[in-house]
């Protein structure tokens, strides 16, 4: 697979290829960032800025504490110390459903499809400030039908992009791993995301459907929405992303376009030190 | 054998009095359980909520029935939801377990407890709260309604159960339909999903805790208005259990379910009571076998029979779909 040339490699114009670098717009800025479990240190991350309108990828070894920092910076954990800014807004002390409603949405590695759900309520929860979410209007319908018609318009144009409409009244549970990959990705957007965090979206994902979802990921940038990515698929990695921070032990060793990333001495350190065996699919570029 | 006497009682189980509190406490628990994946093993307290906000607005305070309603159903309830839910809903689901069962006992044994006859009149209970309710009695207490089933007062507390009951089944129904429910649905499947949707999924369960609770409390108020009595012994741990069997017979997460459920275990018990007597005084039943002091304990095994047969041969409750339980599995 060969890197189509990225669109918003000019974001970048000016920042330096090195760990922490400023970046000329950052929507998410990370701080002394630092958790421990017990004794071991599992992100001890200096200083990281996401450039928006771009596309990050966040790789690195097995154990480099990848996960811990996404789930630090979406507010599904807590770091023990340290400051995140997203939009300026600080997200310290604020309950990860707020930050969903700030603008950063996020998907999970094991996907999280609502099994129980059709499809179509499954996009239907997306939808936000949902006057009929109170109990008590609740019991009044008619002061949350329309509103409740948008939103299904809205999932309906979604599931139709994103191939899904099929499904629309089956549940969740039945679709295929591929289809509940596509169906998160597109429920996250009924949020109306300024930025989208995804956790490695291309896991367990059939190579049909991986170059469709790759297509979806690059929809969102041009979209003017913002994508960082956990990843291990390099091909993906190459494929798609404007920039990559490669981290390792819990730190950031690394940051720079893709193409700088597999000649990097650090980040060969980092694979090949503790994987002898993997190569390292970087360098076939 | 008296085949008018079985199934006339069969038939008041299926719809009198011990139907109508279960159902009630059992729709509560589908709120909890059945929608929003909380486990509550300790609904008796939310019952013994009802009715002793009544009984001790009423006998202890002095209040009139009315306040004694609001403290039942509404303050009593909210109170304990909060008290259990606030330490318990950030943390995984069976920590409220523990609390609600420990909850539901350490309510059982305090009030009882002879320091507090004053307030909780221990063992006894407390007594004649409800004259208001039958005040309002429109039926002469003298005579017999609904195929000669219930006295006066009888079909005045059924009637009004009857009435109570379909409201809560209207709420549940379009709650249920609602985006409200579409939430709460949304957190029994996943709740790091709707929080990431941006849903504050600790203040839905919360909610669902609190109307849940609130259900229940109206079952335990109607046991103590039928009885005009509460008393500690009618909230022990197996009146929870009794609300889960009916849920789980009639199917989780079904509006009708709880109801389904409540109705069939009530009707087989009084079935099973009636029949096992009949049988042992008319000398069908050899004495080797079970004598008429046993037929309580005997009715029980059978129904716990059918609940080992159902959960082997239709595990999704009477109402429940098997397409559904499926996707549990994937």
């Amino acid at each position: 697979m060969t890197a189509e040339p990225s669109t918003a490699q000019e974001l970048f114009d000016g920042v330096p290829y090195e760990p922490g670098a400023a970046k000329n717009d950052p929507i998410l800025v990370a701080d002394n960032v630092r958790r421990a479990f017990g004794g071991l240190v599992a992100v001890d991350v200096e200083h990281l800025e996401v450039q928006r309108g771009a596309i990050t990828a966040l790789i690195g070894p097995n154990g480099a504490g990848k996960t811990t920092f996404f789930n630090l910076l979406t507010n599904f954990d807590e770091p023990d110390t340290g400051d995140r800014l997203f939009e300026g807004n600080d997200l310290s002390g604020v309950s990860a459903y707020k930050v969903a409603n700030l603008g950063m949405v996020r998907t999970f590695q094991l996907t999280k499809s609502l099994s129980k759900m059709t499809v179509i309520d499954n996009m239907r929860l997306g939808g936000t400030e949902q006057a009929g979410e109170s109990f008590f209007r609740a019991l009044l319908p008619f002061l949350w039908r329309r509103q409740e018609a948008e939103i299904t318009q809205r999932a309906d144009a979604l599931l139709e992009r994103f191939k899904l409409s099929h499904m629309r009244d089956e549940f969740a549970g039945t679709l295929s791993g591929g289809q509940r990959k596509l169906l998160e990705m597109a429920r996250a957007l009924m949020v109306r995301p300024n930025m989208v965090m995804l956790d490695e979206p291309m896991a367990g994902v059939n190579p049909a459907l991986k170059q469709s979802l790759l297509d979806h990921v690059k929809g969102l940038r041009d979209e003017g929405m913002t994508v960082l990515f956990v990843e291990h698929d390099m091909d993906m990695v190459q494929e798609i992303s404007d920039w990559v921070v490669v981290m390792a032990e819990g730190r950031i060793i690394a940051e720079g376009p893709p193409e700088s990333i597999a000649s990097n001495q650090a980040v060969v350190d980092a694979y090949l030190g503790s994987h002898h065996d993997s190569a390292l699919d970087l360098e076939a570029d | 054998m008296d085949w008018g006497a079985i199934i006339q009682n069969s038939f008041r189980g299926f719809i009198g009095e011990p139907f109508i509190y279960f159902s009630l406490a059992a729709m509560g628990l589908n709120m909890h359980y059945g929608y929003t994946g909380l486990l509550n093993f300790g609904q008796a307290v939310f019952m013994a909520a009802g009715a002793y906000g009544l009984s001790m607005a009423v006998v202890t305070l002095g209040l009139n029935f009315w306040w004694g309603l609001l403290l039942g159903i509404v303050i009593f309830p909210l109170l304990l939801a909060l008290i259990m839910g606030v330490p318990t809903l950030r943390l995984r689901a069976d920590y409220l377990a523990i609390v609600t069962i420990a909850a539901s006992e350490m309510f059982r044994i305090i009030a009882r407890s002879p320091s507090l006859d004053r307030w909780t009149g221990s063992s006894d209970g407390l007594t004649a709260f409800a004259n208001r309710f039958y005040d309002f009695n429109p039926f002469d207490k003298q005579k017999r309604y609904f195929f000669g089933l219930f006295i006066g007062n009888q079909m005045w507390v059924v009637l009004i159960g009857w009435i109570v009951l379909s409201i809560v089944v209207l709420i549940v129904w379009m709650t249920m339909r609602s985006p409200w429910g579409r939430v709460l649905r949304a957190i029994r499947e996943d709740e790091d999903a709707a929080r990431s949707l941006g849903k504050n999924a600790y203040w839905f369960k919360m909610q669902s805790l609190m109307i849940g609770g609130m259900f229940g409390a109206l079952g335990g108020m109607f046991r103590a208005i039928g009885t005009q009595s509460a008393q500690p012994q009618n909230f022990i741990t197996d009146v929870t259990f009794f609300a889960w069997v009916a849920l789980i017979l009639g199917g989780a997460a079904k509006v009708g379910g709880p109801i389904a459920g409540a109705a069939i275990l009530y009707g087989i018990l009084n079935f099973t009571d009636v029949l096992l007597r009949q049988l042992v005084e008319n000398g069908y039943m050899p004495e080797a076998i079970m004598d008429g002091t046993q037929v309580g304990q005997v009715r029980f095994m059978m129904i716990g029979l059918g609940l080992i047969l159902l959960a082997i041969y239709r595990p999704q409750g009477i109402f429940g779909t098997k397409e559904e339980m499926a996707l549990d599995d994937r």
